[in-house]
């Protein structure tokens, strides 16, 4: 495909008065991992809220380049376009993976609702795929029918992510995808994002403060300050040669062990 | 052989804005050509921009003027001012670097390290594998290290992991950063093998050496920053 995927023209938010984002533009490509990072408050997570539809932007609009080939803006797509990209075509994996897991249903049942939401029916191939994806993930698959109650938290963050790629979404949003998680879990979680990532093409929108892990996952970067874009650039060269004063000032507080 | 790589007026300052904004000045108007088959040292003191400017071929750091026109696909892209995705799509397939050291990832096996430049070109993973293997083998890599992340390798081992993954794939443009720096003499002419292999093959290379007889061995030509720029 020959065009971009998602388009972000002048999107602002305000909350009272304040600015959360402010006019911020962007496309991202077929199979680029974007990074926003930016430490707390700088509007990371508000700017992928307007992104994905789970907030209104004040000012600007997102477009979206949809299966059929049309490029809309997602405050002009009907209801039932709007459910196809949050059930099938997009993902959405929180930093709580209790926001993006019902807690109270099986690991199995997790991944087989977004499944179900695509019209499959069949109990044996539900179950099938859902195995397969937990295998994928590296969840053992005698643990299948336990709620993720049971599980650790680096297991109920690989099975959200099980449950928002089972669908085969083309874009992903993830917010701070390995926040919660031990260093020992994190760095397991990065090489199996990375190689989800490569092995189905997928797009993403990550946001971190954690600069490793936007070194290790995207190929861009997009530098947050007070709500908005200070710098953008190729992952290597915002962190090797970083141009604006605030990047320089992150990079050079990362701390070496 | 047909010119691969023209760097014009290229000038390149770092300016460090936490340090009261001092400006480092590394090149100002630099010129450079590079036809397929040549292989370049770039020499110079210590502190002259070596490093840097294999950093600004491949993108890794910004140039300030001039331009880096690489042909790629058969037209010529100016890195200087692509877009990020064209930057990428030229370093999958028309510019190879081997950095001076390994950015290790915590848990990816050596094998898999080696195989992701193939991989990402869309070659099959068995025959990705195949050729990785292959060139740890050439590099004396022990098999038994192969499934292994190479975070708790030597120095050298790291090293020759990271040449054999730099070589993995063809590239017509190879930028190589100190490749022979802390191996051996018998790794050492290995790896000068491997570089006159590429060269064979039309690559270009670009290339720093500390070793002025590992230089003499592999270069057809010098690049002397020190009166360059």
């Amino acid at each position: 495909m020959t065009k971009p995927l998602l388009i972000a023209e002048n999107i602002s938010k305000y909350y009272d008065g304040r600015v959360a984002c402010e006019k911020v533009n962007f496309e991202l490509w077929p199979g680029e991992v974007l990074a926003i990072v930016g430490e707390s408050g700088s509007g990371k997570t508000t700017l992928l809220k307007c992104l994905s539809m789970q907030i209104a932007p004040n000012a600007g609009r997102a477009l979206y380049s949809l299966r059929d080939g049309r490029t809309e803006s997602l405050s002009d797509l009907s209801e039932a376009e709007r459910r196809f990209l949050m059930r099938t075509d997009w993902g959405f994996v929180h930093q709580d993976p209790r926001e993006g897991l019902r807690m109270g249903v099986s690991a199995g049942a997790n991944v087989g609702e977004r499944l179900m939401a695509v019209g499959e029916r069949h109990y044996g191939r539900i179950r099938s795929t859902a195995l397969d994806w937990l295998n994928r993930v590296e969840i053992a698959g005698d643990r299948i029918d336990e709620s993720p109650r049971n599980y650790s938290g680096g297991m109920r963050q690989r099975l959200q992510i099980a449950r928002n790629l089972v669908t085969a979404p083309r874009l992903v949003f993830m917010d701070e995808p390995t926040g919660g998680l031990d260093v020992s879990v994190q760095a397991r979680l990065l090489d199996l994002l990375r190689g989800l990532v490569r092995t189905l093409g997928l797009s993403v929108v990550i946001v971190t403060h954690d600069l490793a892990v936007a070194r290790l996952l995207s190929t861009r970067i997009l530098v947050m300050q007070q709500g908005k874009v200070i710098e953008t650039g190729l992952t290597d060269q915002v962190l090797e040669d970083p141009q604006a004063p605030y990047t320089q000032l992150l990079v050079s507080s990362v701390l070496q062990v | 052989m047909r010119t691969i790589l023209k760097i014009r007026n290229l000038a390149k300052q770092f300016r460090l804005h936490l340090q009261g904004g001092v400006r480092i000045p590394v090149f100002d108007d630099l010129h450079l050509e590079l036809a397929e088959g040549e292989a370049l040292a770039v020499t110079g003191p210590s502190g002259k921009g070596k490093s840097s400017l294999l950093k600004i071929i491949y993108g890794t750091y910004k140039a300030g003027q001039g331009e880096i026109l690489v042909r790629h696909d058969d037209s010529w892209v100016d890195l200087a001012r692509a877009e990020p995705r064209q930057v990428l799509e030229a370093r999958r397939r028309t510019i190879g670097y081997v950095t001076q050291f390994l950015r290790v990832i915590p848990r990816v096996p050596t094998l898999d390290i080696v195989s992701e430049p193939l991989l990402e070109r869309g070659i099959a993973p068995e025959l990705a594998r195949e050729r990785a293997a292959l060139l740890l083998e050439r590099l004396n890599i022990p098999e038994r290290l192969w499934s292994l992340s190479p975070m708790t390798f030597s120095g050298g081992e790291q090293q020759r992991v990271n040449i054999a993954r730099g070589f993995a794939a063809h590239y017509p443009i190879l930028l190589l950063d100190e490749p022979t720096a802390s191996l051996d003499q018998e790794n050492k002419a290995r790896v000068l093998k491997m570089i006159d292999e590429a060269r064979d093959q039309g690559s270009a290379i670009i290339g720093i050496f500390h070793d002025a007889s590992d230089r003499r061995a592999v270069c057809t030509r010098e690049f002397d920053l020190s009166r360059a720029a």
